[in-house]
């Protein structure tokens, strides 16, 4: 099993990632229930649930796509509703099923995403190389998106998040659709990234949870049922096994 | 204002890099051809000026523009891509004026794709080229009212079919509201609401500029109309984005 060095405690630095009594109701059904918490500098935080827990809703309020019903998410102290354009800025964000225009090129994605950005002339290129370069595109710079593998569209979301270098990341299942020899590139990638950034990565691969977070929280039925290293999310069931604690942490909720 | 430019080119390259472009490019030429020499009696009429082509331009815009706009939101909801496009470092009404803008641009170049109408009446008379001139400035402002309609009503659902067919209803509904048999129904029964519906009249100020009067209250009420419409467009896609 690989762990990931702790990093230092920086008690000094405010949290790049601060989430409050953060709910969303659709009528009468509640998708996140009172959901709180905070992810610091050199964090990568494994977002667990079963599908439909209320992680991607989650995620797009954090993101700012989705209003709250009420509750708050700060990115880098700016909140997503009221400062949203400033909390967008310093935030990489893979929505679900990464989606990108299928029309446009892989190059031309990225430079219309670096220019939104505030990126011109050669700052852009260098910034489209720079993700290319990271998610390892190069070689389909010029397709058409819609012509790509599902592995290759996922990497052009990714590099998308990438490109302006932010210091909070959130990616909505990265890894997804990936064969193992990309999942595995985009751990490494996640892993060399962390100390800088704090990094919020939704998944329902326990064993990436082992792999590259150092931090897990379990969400069921909307509402957080634990929040720990993986480590210690691990030794919750007698198996030891991460599998085991996740399905009876969230079968327990389920029923 | 660069964020909107930005999103207006990747979205006016959108067009032409599918089918959408050409299609509607060829049937709006087609259609105004057809129907400036059939039905407008163009050679027959023995004027040189562009009166028939203009008065059939609004209705082909009745009919085209809601297919240019009903795809404007609810594609980016199928695609998933409003999440990408919402979640940038934009605010939402430069995403909606900036998907507004390219939309407009490329009636524009439509419109300017009909210039052999323009060389054929030079040709066969001495037309009143100001008229003429008038007449597009119009043609471009009832397209952008009608645009304006149809991409808020493409953010209010996400069925591509039903934002066509409100968006004609309602852009029809503007076009006549000053026929005579509504203006005297609401006379009759309702003279406020009559009154109200004979200034909103798109097909009435668009007459304006085509007999080449370019008053700066018809350009206010184009401009106040798209502005509405625009913020509505805002509002729905802040209330409806992640429906």
């Amino acid at each position: 099993m690989t762990t990931i060095p702790q990093q230092p405690a920086r008690h000094e630095q405010p949290p790049l990632i601060e989430i409050e009594g953060l709910t969303k109701r659709f009528g009468a059904f509640t998708a996140v229930d009172d959901v709180s918490f905070s992810v610091k500098r050199g964090e990568v935080l494994g977002f667990l649930g079963p599908n439909g827990a209320g992680k991607s809703t989650t995620m797009r309020m954090l993101a700012g796509f989705m209003i709250p019903t009420s509750g708050s998410a700060r990115i880098q102290g700016h909140d997503v509703q009221s400062d949203g354009v400033a909390a967008r800025k310093v935030l990489g964000f893979l929505p679900e099923g990464a989606p990108t225009y299928p029309e446009m090129t892989v190059e031309s994605f990225l430079a219309f995403c670096a220019r939104i950005r505030g990126y011109r002339g050669s700052d852009m290129q260098d910034r489209v190389d720079y993700a290319l370069h990271l998610t390892t595109l190069r070689g389909v710079r010029l397709q058409p998106v819609e012509t790509l593998s599902k592995g290759f569209k996922r990497r052009v979301g990714l590099a998308q998040a990438l490109l302006h270098d932010p210091p909070v990341l959130v990616l909505d299942e990265p890894t997804d659709g990936l064969d193992p020899n990309q999942k595995h590139e985009v751990r490494l990638l996640i892993e060399r990234m962390a100390p800088n950034k704090a990094i919020v990565i939704s998944t329902h691969i326990l064993e990436e949870v082992d792999a590259v977070c150092s931090r897990a929280i379990v969400i069921a039925r909307g509402r957080v049922v634990a929040d720990a290293t993986p480590a210690a999310l691990a030794q919750r069931h007698p198996s030891g096994k991460l599998e085991d604690v996740f399905r009876s942490l969230t079968q327990e909720e389920a029923a | 204002m660069r964020a909107i430019l930005i999103v207006a080119g990747r979205e006016l390259r959108g067009y032409f890099a599918t089918p959408v472009a050409s299609v509607f490019i060829v049937i709006f030429l087609v259609l105004q051809g057809a129907l400036t020499f059939n039905m407008g009696n163009f050679f027959d009429r023995g004027q040189a000026d562009l009166v028939p082509f203009f008065s059939f331009v609004p209705w082909v815009f009745l009919l085209l523009i809601p297919a240019i706009t009903m795809r404007l939101w609810a594609e980016e909801r199928r695609l998933g891509t409003i999440e990408l496009l919402l979640t940038l470092p934009i605010t939402q009404g430069q995403a909606v004026i900036g998907k507004f803008l390219a939309a407009w641009a490329f009636c524009a170049i439509a419109l300017a794709l009909t210039f052999p109408f323009v060389i054929a009446v030079n040709i066969l008379g001495q037309p009143d080229n100001g008229v003429i001139a008038a007449g597009y400035i119009g043609a471009l402002l009832v397209a952008g009212a009608f645009l304006s309609i149809g991409a808020a009503l493409s953010a209010a659902t996400r069925n591509q079919v039903i934002a066509f067919v409100l968006a004609v209803a309602v852009c029809f509904v503007f076009a006549i509201a000053s026929h005579p048999v509504i203006s005297e129904f609401l006379a009759k029964n309702s003279p406020t609401i009559g009154a109200i519906t004979r200034r909103v009249a798109v097909i009435d100020r668009f007459g304006n500029f085509t007999r080449g009067i370019i008053a700066l209250r018809d350009l206010i009420f184009f401009a106040t109309f798209i502005g509405f419409w625009l913020f509505l467009n805002t509002v729905l896609v802040d209330q409806r984005k992640a429906d």
